[in-house]
C-alpha cells in the first residue's frame, strides 16, 4: 500500500524524543501563559485521546482497516462506568430488568435461529422462513421488551429513571468497557469485513451512529439524553472538597503558596494524569510486544500484501476480524476512561467529527504504524483543537482590524471564526496525507 | 521497407528485462505471428510494440516514422489498433455502444467502417443491442476486432485472440482474420494454438526467453524439422 | 369511508413524505454511485458537497430576494439553483485538482482516496459553516401548499386531512427531470458513452483514446450538480442545517450499496426502499390501523416498530442485510 512506501526519516534516533519534547514545551507554554489548570485539563484529555489513536492505529497502522465508527465504540465504553458502578435504582430491575434481560435473550436467540436457519435450509425455504423469523421475533422482542423499558423509567423517574448500576469499583469498567466494544465490534465486522475495503468503512459509520442514537434514547439504560452525573472517582484519585477539608493538604498548599482551591483540582488532575500515563504506558508496552511477535509479522505481512499472506494459505478475514475487534475494544477502553474522568455521562456530547474523524487526524499526523507517533498526533491535534477555537477568532479579530468597526461582514467573519478547527484539521489531514504519509514518527 | 519495424527491443515491467533485442518485421497486408513457450515474451513483445512497456533499448517504426515515444493512445491516432487478450469489451455497453467506443478518436462518420464490420461478423449486427458482457466467448473476441477495427487501423495486433474459444469458433476467427488481412491491414497476432496460427502466417517469429529463436514463412516454420518437434509437439 | 381515511392517513404521513424523501437520496446516491463508478471510491464528502451546494444555493437566493427577482409561486431557490451548481462544480473541480489527482495518478489503494474525501469532508464542512453559520435555516418561499389539509377535509368531506406541500411535489418533479436529463446524457451523447465505458473498463477506454482527465472532470461537474440539486431540494422540503447533510451520508451510502454502487438505476431504487422503509418502519401506523379495525375499537398503543430516532438503523439494518446476502446490490453493481 502506499502510504508504507519506504521513506527516510530525519532525525533519526533522537527524532521521537525531540518531538515529544516540543509537545511537552507546549504544554509546559500553555501552563506559564494560560493556567496550569488548562494546561492539565488538554495533558489529560491528549492522554485519552492517545489511547483512541492507539485503536485506531492497531485497525489502520497494523491492518489497514478504516473505522469509521470509532464515535460508537468510544461511546459504548461510556455505557460501562454507568451501567458498573452507578448506585442501582432501587426497584428498577425488579420492575423490568427481568424483562430487559427476556427480551434481549429473545432476540438474541431469533438472530441465532435465522442464522442456523439461513444455513441449513435450502433457497426456497429460506427466503420464506429467515424473514418470518425475524419479523415474529422482532415483535416477540418488542412485546417483552416495552412494557419492561417502561416499568424501568417510572422508577424514581425525577432522579434516575434507568436501570442503575452495580455499584462496583469504577475501575473494573475499564476493562468491561473495552468489552462492551469488542461485542459491537465483532458484529460489524463479522459482516463488512472480507468484502471491498470501503464497505467496512460505511458499515462503521452506520454502527457508530447507530450505538450513539441507542445511548441517547434508551432512557432505561443510562438516562439518555437526561445525563448521568456523579460518576464515582476511581481509586487513588480524591475528591476536591475532601481535599479542603483536609488540615494535612490545607498546610501543604500553605507552604507551597497555592490557595486551596487551585491546589485541590491540580492535584486532582495530576492524579488522572498518572492513572491514565500508566495505562496508556501498558497498552503501548503490550501492543509492541503483540507487533513483534509472529502474529503482529503475519499482520503486517497481511497488510503490505493481501494477496501474497492469502496465497500462503493465511486466514486473512479471520486475522483483520482479530484486529479490529482489539483495536476497537482499546477505543471503548478509551470511552470508559472519559466517561469516568468527565464524572458524566452526556450521550449529546459524542459527536463524530471529533470522536472518529478527529482520532483520525491524530494517526494519520503521528505516523501510522507506528504507537508513538499515534501518542504524539493525538496529543498535537488534541492541543491544537483546543488552542484553534480560541485562535481562530483572536487571528480573525487581528485580520479584520481593517474593518469598520460593527460592520455585518467583521461580525459575521469573527463569529464563524470558531468554525475555523474543521477547516484547520482538513487542511492538516490533506497535508500529511499528501507530503508525509508516514507521518510525524514514521513506521521502523 | 516494412510497415512496422521493431528492432532490438530491451526492457521489461521492473528491474529484470524480459526483451531481450527482440525484433519484429510486420510488411504491408502480411499476417505475422508470434508463437513459443509459456513466458518467452510473447505478450511482453506485442505490449512494447504498443507503447504499453516502457523500453531500455531499441526502436519502433511504423510507416517509417519513429513512434518509440508514443503513449498507447497516441499509436491508436497513428493507425495502430490493440485487442487485449482479456478484459476486452465493454460488458455492461451494447455491441454497437461498444464499436462506437472504437471510433471514439475519429471525428468523420463511422457508419460505413461500423457497416464493415457488421459485413465481416454479421452474429454482431444481429446483437447490437444486446450489452457485451452477455454475449458467449467468440462473439465477445468478435466484439473486440470489431472495436480494434473502428479506428480503421492500418496495423491490428491481437493477443491471443483464440484464448479460450472452442476449435470451432476458432477456424472461424481465423478466417476472419484472413478477411481482414486481404482488405490491406497488417495484422501481428500473439498465438498458443501455434500449429493453426503458423498455417494462415505468412511469417512466423518463434520467440524464446525475450529473443528471437526462429524466423520464417509460417510454411517454412511448419516444415522445420527442429521448430517442429520443440514448439509444434512433433 | 373509513377505508378512505385510512388510505388518505398512509398517503399524507407515509407516501408522500417517502417519495420525496426518497427522491432526495436517489440524487444523492447518484452522485456517489457516478464517483464511485468512475474513481472508485466512497465519497465521504458527498454529504458535504450537499451542504456546501445548498449553502451557497441558500446565500444566491438571498441575493435574488433582495434584489426582488423571483419565480412567483415557486421557491426562488430554483432561480438560483443553477448558479449553486455552478459554483460548487467549481469547488469539486479545484478539489480534485489538489486533492485526489495527486493520488489516482499513484493508483493509491481506494482507501487511501476514501481516507483524503475525509480531509475533504471536513474542510467542505468548515467553509460551509464559514459560510453560513450552524442554524437550521428555511428558505422555501412562494406557494406553501398544493392541497392544504383545510381544503382536502372541506372538499372530500373526509376526517383525514391530506396535505401536498408545493417542495415535495417540486422536489418529486425535479428529480424526475434530473434523472431523465443523467440518463439521457449517459446514455445518448458521446461523451456520457466515455463515461460508461470507463466505468465499464478503465485500461480499455484509455486504449480506445478517451481522455481520462475529461471523463473525470464531467464526473465531479454532475456530482456536483446531482449534489446541489439534492441538498436544496432537502432543505427546501426539510430545512437547511449544515450536520444534518453529514448524518444523510449513511441513508445515501446505504441507497447506492444496495442498488449496487457504480449502477445508475440501483441508486434510484436504492434511494426509493431506503426512505420507504425508513418512513414506514418509523411510522406510527395506529390512526390507519384504527381505521380498518372494525367498529370504533382502535389500538390503546402505539403501532410503531421503531421510533423516529433510530430511522438510521433503518438504512443501517438494510445495509447489513444486503451485505450479507449479496454484497453486489440488487441490481448489479462492480464487484466487491
Amino acid at each position: 500500500m502506499s502510504q508504507h512506501q519506504p521513506q527516510a526519516a530525519s532525525g533519526g534516533a533522537f527524532r521521537a524524543p525531540l518531538l515529544f519534547a516540543a509537545m511537552a514545551a507546549l504544554l509546559l507554554l500553555e501552563g506559564t501563559t494560560g493556567s496550569w489548570n488548562s494546561a492539565l485539563y488538554i495533558l489529560n484529555t491528549g492522554l485519552i485521546a492517545a489511547i483512541m489513536a492507539l485503536g485506531v492505529n492497531m485497525q489502520w497502522g497494523y491492518a489497514g482497516l478504516f473505522n469509521t465508527g470509532v464515535v460508537g465504540f468510544v461511546a459504548i465504553g461510556g455505557l460501562a462506568p454507568v451501567l458498573i458502578s452507578m448506585p442501582p435504582n432501587t426497584g428498577a430491575f425488579s420492575a423490568g430488568g427481568f424483562g430487559i434481560v427476556l427480551a434481549l435473550a429473545v432476540a438474541a436467540g431469533v438472530i441465532a435461529l435465522a442464522v442456523l436457519a439461513n444455513r441449513r435450509l435450502t433457497f426456497q425455504r429460506r427466503v420464506v422462513v429467515v424473514p418470518a423469523l425475524l419479523i415474529c421475533g422482532f415483535f416477540l422482542y418488542r412485546a417483552i421488551f416495552d412494557p419492561a423499558a417502561n416499568a424501568i423509567e417510572g422508577v424514581n423517574t425525577a432522579a434516575a429513571g434507568n436501570l442503575g448500576g452495580l455499584n462496583l469499583p469504577v475501575l473494573f469498567s475499564w476493562p468491561v468497557g473495552a468489552l462492551f466494544a469488542a461485542g459491537a465490534a465483532w458484529v460489524v465486522g463479522k459482516t463488512a469485513l472480507g468484502l471491498r475495503s470501503d464497505y467496512l468503512a460505511i458499515a462503521t459509520l452506520g454502527i457508530g451512529e447507530i450505538i450513539v442514537a441507542v445511548i441517547k434514547n434508551e432512557d432505561w439504560l443510562a438516562r439518555g439524553v437526561m445525563n448521568i452525573n456523579g460518576i464515582p472517582r476511581p481509586w487513588p484519585v480524591p475528591y476536591e472538597v475532601a481535599l479542603q477539608d483536609s488540615p494535612a493538604f490545607l498546610e501543604r498548599a500553605a507552604a507551597l503558596g497555592i490557595d486551596p482551591v487551585t491546589a485541590s483540582t491540580l492535584l486532582v488532575k495530576l492524579c488522572y494524569t498518572g492513572l491514565l500515563a500508566l495505562v496508556l504506558l501498558a497498552l503501548i508496552w503490550l501492543s509492541q510486544l503483540a507487533l513483534h511477535s509472529p502474529w503482529g509479522r503475519m499482520m503486517r505481512a497481511i497488510r503490505d500484501n493481501e494477496t501474497a499472506a492469502a496465497a500462503m494459505g493465511k486466514n486473512v478475514t479471520l486475522r483483520h476480524l482479530q484486529i479490529f475487534i482489539i483495536g476497537s475494544a482499546v477505543c471503548g477502553l478509551a470511552g470508559a476512561m472519559l466517561i469516568t474522568m468527565d464524572g458524566q455521562m452526556t450521550p449529546g456530547s459524542y459527536n463524530p467529527l471529533r470522536f472518529t474523524f478527529l482520532v483520525w487526524v491524530m494517526v494519520i499526523v503521528g505516523g501510522s504504524g507506528n504507537n508513538w507517533g499515534a501518542v504524539l498526533g493525538a496529543m498535537l491535534i488534541w492541543f491544537l483543537w483546543i488552542k484553534v477555537e480560541v485562535w481562530g477568532p483572536q487571528i480573525m479579530v487581528a485580520l479584520t482590524s481593517g474593518l469598520a468597526e460593527g460592520s455585518a461582514l467583521k461580525q459575521h467573519l469573527v463569529e464563524s471564526a470558531a468554525q475555523m478547527r474543521l477547516l484547520t484539521m482538513g487542511v492538516i489531514l490533506l497535508l500529511v496525507l499528501r507530503f508525509s504519509p508516514r507521518g510525524l514518527l514514521p513506521e521502523k | 521497407m516494412s510497415f512496422l519495424l521493431a528492432e532490438n527491443m530491451t526492457g521489461g515491467y521492473g528491474a529484470a528485462d524480459i526483451l531481450h533485442g527482440c525484433t519484429l518485421r510486420v510488411d504491408k497486408g502480411q499476417i505475422v505471428v508470434i508463437v513459443g513457450p509459456n513466458g518467452a515474451g510473447k505478450s511482453t513483445a506485442m505490449k512494447a510494440v504498443f507503447g504499453m512497456l516502457n523500453l531500455r533499448g531499441g526502436h519502433v517504426l511504423l510507416d517509417g516514422e519513429d513512434i518509440t515515444a508514443l503513449s498507447p493512445q497516441a499509436r491508436v491516432a497513428k493507425g495502430m489498433g490493440f485487442v487485449p487478450q482479456t478484459n476486452n469489451v465493454f460488458p455492461s455497453m451494447s455491441v454497437e455502444e461498444n464499436l462506437e467506443m472504437g471510433a471514439f478518436l475519429r471525428d468523420d462518420d463511422f457508419a460505413t467502417t461500423m457497416e464493415q464490420v457488421y459485413h465481416l461478423f454479421p452474429i454482431l449486427k444481429e446483437k447490437r443491442h444486446q450489452p457485451a458482457g452477455e454475449l458467449s466467448g467468440g462473439q465477445r473476441q468478435q466484439v473486440a476486432v470489431g472495436r480494434a477495427l473502428m479506428t480503421q487501423p492500418k496495423l491490428l495486433m491481437l493477443d491471443e485472440p483464440t484464448a479460450g474459444v472452442s476449435p470451432i469458433v476458432m477456424d472461424e476467427l481465423f478466417d476472419r482474420i484472413i478477411e481482414v488481412a486481404r482488405t490491406g491491414i497488417s495484422i501481428l497476432m500473439v498465438e498458443q494454438n501455434a500449429r493453426q496460427a503458423l498455417e494462415i502466417a505468412d511469417m512466423g517469429y518463434v520467440l524464446v526467453q525475450g529473443s528471437n529463436r526462429f524466423t520464417d514463412t509460417g510454411a517454412a516454420l511448419m516444415a522445420d524439422p527442429e521448430v517442429r518437434r520443440t514448439f509444434l509437439g512433433g | 369511508m373509513d377505508f378512505l381515511n385510512a388510505i388518505v392517513a398512509l398517503m399524507n404521513y407515509v407516501i408522500i413524505p417517502a417519495s420525496s424523501y426518497g427522491a432526495q437520496l436517489a440524487l444523492g446516491a447518484l452522485g456517489v454511485t457516478l464517483i464511485y463508478g468512475i474513481l472508485r471510491f466512497s465519497n465521504f464528502a458527498h454529504g458535504d458537497t450537499m451542504a456546501f451546494g445548498s449553502g451557497i444555493t441558500i446565500l444566491l437566493t438571498w441575493g435574488l430576494q433582495a434584489l426582488g427577482v423571483g419565480l412567483g409561486q415557486l421557491p426562488t431557490a430554483l432561480l438560483a439553483l443553477p448558479f449553486g451548481i455552478a459554483l460548487t462544480a467549481a469547488l469539486v473541480l479545484v478539489t480534485d485538482r489538489a486533492v485526489y489527482r495527486f493520488y489516482r495518478k499513484k493508483k493509491s489503494a481506494p482507501v487511501i482516496l476514501v481516507m483524503a474525501s475525509v480531509g475533504v469532508m471536513f474542510i467542505m464542512n468548515g467553509i460551509t459553516r464559514f459560510m453560513i453559520g450552524v442554524d437550521e435555516i428555511r428558505f422555501d418561499d412562494g406557494l406553501r401548499f398544493i392541497i392544504s389539509a383545510k381544503e382536502f377535509k372541506a372538499a372530500t368531506g373526509l376526517d383525514e386531512a391530506l396535505a401536498l406541500r408545493s417542495t415535495q411535489v417540486i422536489t418529486v418533479v425535479t428529480a424526475l427531470l434530473v434523472v431523465w436529463a443523467l440518463f439521457w446524457f449517459l446514455n445518448r451523447t458521446r461523451t456520457g458513452k466515455s463515461m460508461r465505458a470507463f466505468s465499464d473498463n478503465e485500461d480499455l477506454a484509455l486504449l480506445s483514446g478517451i481522455n481520462p482527465e475529461k471523463v473525470v472532470a464531467v464526473t465531479w461537474i454532475l456530482a456536483a450538480a446531482l449534489a446541489t440539486t439534492a441538498g436544496t431540494l432537502y432543505g427546501l422540503d426539510k430545512a437547511f442545517k449544515a450536520f444534518n447533510y453529514f448524518q444523510l451520508l449513511l441513508p445515501i451510502f446505504a441507497a447506492a450499496i444496495v442498488g449496487g454502487l457504480g449502477n445508475p438505476l440501483g441508486a434510484i431504487a436504492g434511494g426509493f426502499i431506503i426512505a420507504f422503509s425508513e418512513v414506514a418502519v418509523t411510522y406510527d401506523f395506529r390512526k390507519v390501523v384504527g381505521y380498518l379495525m372494525p367498529g370504533d375499537w382502535s389500538p390503546d398503543g402505539p403501532i410503531q416498530l421503531l421510533s423516529t430516532e433510530y430511522k438510521f438503523a433503518v438504512s443501517f439494518a438494510i445495509l447489513i442485510i444486503v451485505l450479507l446476502f449479496k454484497p453486489t446490490g440488487l441490481f448489479k453493481g462492480k464487484s466487491v
